[in-house]
């Protein structure tokens, strides 16, 4: 079957998630200007989700995001609505476009708005019995050349494909957050994928201007493959600091640390909070149950068991987890045994200044390097001088450093990843670092 | 020849600080000052340098497109917040796209020339910083012939306008050399304004300025023959001054050495629905400052200070042209030069101009007679030049060079 035919009826199921707005959003715009392209064929994008509400954000988003995006394609707008004589101003292209973008789009809590879709975006919540029930559906409903592309980040593509009779025609689409934004698309292509489904997910990726980096179907892939013993490390650094300074420093000092000194857009607590400590959980499980390599945390299920969960309200502020936040920065540590945030006050802040020891380079940040074109060399230079660590804090990150390399290289052993750049890339893209894990700085 | 029936004079000149990208104290992410603040800022600099302001017999108020950026008509009403004491003075608003602060300054002079009034406060206003720059261009696009040219006249219409020009222009006389001339003028209107506190560039530090100007233009992302530093920035400003007869001016308290005289006037508008007889000539501008010229009985190089509407730096460039300083292609040389700065021959935009200080459009041909004011009778502060002659002219231009007004002043 032709891509372009399929392209004309497309169905997301979990439209209105984190994960799924933004797939919406990504699908809508490129469908917009493909309606504009190919005014003799019908478009259609079907958006199911369970909540009314939840879907009529997700309308009231695409539209402020389409205004957004066109602002932007003004001059591609012009071109385009060249022969609408009742169009001239660029805000009148730009309402248009808005409108353009809404006229293809169908809501809806039914699967059975997808019954015309043959290729279907799944982005439900990360639930093996969720998603095989899902697909079961799916399966009986849609045309027989259906192919589904799961936003899955850890439940092996072949195993979800048999439960649900789907065989060969499930491909791992796994879009980091936030999807608009994020470059960065992981294609896990299970051993038996139909060719077809292989290609279009490839062609549609470029649609879209992601960066692919393609990744075996073994649970987590390549980015929670990494993640989840990244996390794990930091939880075992916890446990052991925790003996010496009590739990809640523990958790400051390895957050600190893993930010500030590994030069890290987040500190590693900052990110499972950022992810939700739930979602966190449950991958780990989903790993587990497939890899059986002891990926587990007793103090992740303890903070589940209390309710402290993280994530982001429906506005995107970050909820407290692990650590408390104002205005989206840590300034607290839960602590499990009074079941009460501690704050980070200015006397603990010195006191965590004098325990891990001055900073190797204060100028050295995550912010500054971003774009400062001699970064390699300066990371290189600052990194060496973790080879001999004189102070906590530098002991700390040299182990990290090398925790995740070794995560990294295990990544690619395994046969997770095809080569060391993927495992790279995919932490340099998918986790905003500055430096891949395989790297040589501590040699 | 057209004669003035008396003398006229201009008086107690003041502007805003030119509001927006480049200047510390703007965030486009916070609620900023709207018309009534600038109204009334400019208007009190104004008058707090006569004796009363209740001796203000008349008001007229530039104002280009309040309209769609502030959703605000009746400036002339508003106007009144300069100073209680014009309530029930006739007021009005005058419009002629970017020349609507020339055309403001005319319809004063006019109302003084006249006998009907013996002194009257001008002023310019805008408040661009209400939209973003896509409709911001919309917007302003409204100085072109909107049924005949919006369509097809690209994203950001009058930058393509002027980007047509200077890629006329590139072609008769060399597309480095061209280039080269727009990034010196970009980089001489900073050095201005690095001078002047007001302006919108007063703060930027960038140290080769013109490697800056040399970036080459991108008509991906904005237009084939003009980069972004070529062009004049979106502000927020005001500016004041008082047209008034020697009896007027007396009678505010002033003397002669704190006004200028305008001895030349000339004011003229070409059809807006034809395109420019010649992209690389700005022929409405050199018919009206002849006329100026020609009435003021003076040559080119009698010029001592000059304020020209340099909405881009390629209209800088044919300013000087279309004033006689250069012969066509000639303002290449002469702004290679450096005949234009400051310590030049012609001492040209001395406070930073529309690039350098910004271009809040109402405002601009108000701000401009301010800053001829300024350096005539030494008030200039930081920027003021070494006045050796006597004479300065003023181009207050409206879209594509199609109105204009242009005043002589003499110290």
């Amino acid at each position: 079957m032709e891509l372009n035919t399929r392209l004309q009826n497309l169905t997301v199921v979990g439209a209105a998630g984190k994960m799924g707005s933004g797939i919406s959003l990504l699908l809508a715009l490129d469908m917009a200007y493909r309606a504009l392209e190919n005014k003799d064929r019908t478009y259609v994008l079907n958006l199911v989700d369970i909540s009314d509400t939840a879907l009529q954000g997700l309308l009231r988003y695409l539209r402020d995001q389409a205004i957004k995006d066109a602002e932007r394609q003004t001059t591609r707008l012009r071109q385009l609505y060249a022969d609408r004589e009742d169009l001239v101003e660029n805000g009148e292209m730009i309402q248009a476009f808005a409108d353009e973008v809404l006229t293809h789009v169908r809501t809806g809590k039914t699967l059975a708005l997808a019954q015309d879709s043959t290729l279907v975006f799944e982005a439900a919540f990360e639930k093996e019995e969720l998603k095989i029930g899902l697909y079961k559906e799916l399966a009986a409903l849609c045309p027989k050349e259906m192919y589904l592309l799961t936003n899955t980040s850890s439940i092996p593509l072949q195993a979800l494909a048999e439960a649900s009779g789907l065989k060969g025609r499930v491909i791992g689409y796994h879009f980091y957050n936030p999807p608009a934004v994020q470059k960065l698309l992981e294609i896990i292509t299970p051993a038996d994928c139909e060719p077809e489904l292989r290609e279009a997910a490839v062609a549609i990726a470029k649609n879209l201007r992601k960066t692919v980096v393609p990744s075996n179907d073994i649970a987590g892939f390549i980015g929670n493959g990494h993640f989840m013993r990244d996390g794990l490390h930091g939880l075992k650094e916890v446990e052991r600091l925790a003996k010496e300074h009590g739990y809640v420093k523990a958790v400051a000092l390895v957050n600190r640390v893993s930010r500030d000194w590994l030069l890290r857009p987040m500190g590693i607590f900052q990110l499972i909070d950022y992810v939700g400590v739930d979602v966190f959980q449950l991958i780990l499980r989903v790993m587990e149950k497939y890899l059986k390599d002891g990926l587990h945390s007793p103090v992740i299920d303890r903070y589940i068991e209390m309710g402290v969960k993280g994530g982001q309200t429906s506005s995107g502020a970050q909820k407290d987890g692990i650590l408390q936040y104002e205005k989206g920065q840590p300034v607290g540590v839960f602590d499990p045994d009074t079941k009460s945030y501690v704050k980070i006050d200015e006397a603990w802040t010195k006191e965590s200044d004098a325990l891990l020891g001055a900073h190797p380079d204060p100028s050295m940040t995550w912010k500054g390097l971003q774009k400062d074109s001699e970064r390699e060399a300066k990371l290189r230079a600052y990194f060496a001088g973790f080879k001999n660590p004189s102070t906590l804090g530098m002991q700390l990150a040299a182990d990290y450093l090398r925790a995740s390399k070794a995560v990294g290289q295990r990544l690619v052993a395994d046969g997770v990843a095809h080569r060391d750049e993927d495992v790279n890339q995919v932490l340099m893209l998918g986790f905003f670092h500055l430096y891949g894990p395989i790297n040589s700085y501590l040699d | 020849m057209r004669q003035l029936p008396k003398p006229l004079y201009l008086a107690a000149g003041a502007y805003t600080v030119s509001l927006g990208t480049g200047r510390p104290e703007f965030n486009p992410r916070k609620a900023r000052p709207g018309l009534e603040h600038y109204i009334q800022e400019a208007g009190k600099a104004v008058l707090s340098q006569i004796s009363d302001p209740a001796l203000i017999d008349e008001g007229v108020i530039g104002n280009f497109m309040a309209a769609r950026f502030n959703k605000q008509g009746h400036l002339g009403s508003l106007m009144i917040l300069a100073h209680p004491s014009l309530e029930y003075k006739p007021t009005l608003r005058v419009e002629g796209a970017c020349a609507s602060g020339g055309l403001a300054l005319a319809t004063g002079l006019k109302s003084v020339a006249s006998g009907l009034a013996e002194s009257v406060l001008v002023m310019g206003v805008e408040v661009q910083n209400t939209v973003k720059a896509v409709y911001g261009a919309d917007i302003l696009g409204g100085a072109g012939w909107f049924a005949g040219e919006r369509k097809n006249g690209g994203t950001y219409f009058f930058p393509q306008r002027f980007s047509d020009r200077a890629g006329a222009f590139s072609a008769k006389y060399g597309a480095e050399r061209a280039r080269q001339a727009m990034a010196h003028w970009y980089a001489t209107a900073v050095e201005h304004a690095r001078l002047n506190p007001q302006a919108q560039e007063h703060h930027n530090r960038t140290k080769d300025l013109v490697a800056q100007g040399l970036t080459p233009p991108n008509p991906r992302s904005f237009c084939e023959h003009i980069n972004l530093f070529d062009c004049s920035k979106v502000s927020d400003g005001a500016a004041g001054i008082i047209v008034c007869t020697k009896e007027g001016y007396e009678r505010l308290g002033l003397t002669r050495d704190d006004v200028v005289e305008i001895v030349g006037y000339g004011h003229a508008a070409a059809n807006l629905t034809l395109p420019p007889p010649d992209q690389t000539a700005l022929t409405t501008s050199r018919r009206a400052s002849a006329e100026a010229r020609a009435m003021a009985g003076i040559q080119p190089q009698d010029l001592g200070v000059i304020e020209v509407h340099d909405c881009f730096s390629i209209t800088g460039l044919l300013s000087l042209e279309a004033l006689e300083l250069a012969q066509p292609g000639g303002s290449i040389d002469l702004v290679l030069a450096g005949e234009n700065k400051r310590t030049g021959r012609y001492p040209t935009n001395t406070g930073g101009g529309l690039i350098g200080y910004g271009h809040p459009t109402g405002a601009s041909g108000v701000r401009m007679a301010v800053d001829l004011w300024k350096q005539l009778t030494g008030r200039a502060g930081d920027y003021q030049v070494p006045m050796t002659k006597d004479h300065g002219i003023m181009i207050s231009m409206g879209g594509n060079d199609k109105t204009v007004v242009s005043l002589v002043l003499r110290r």
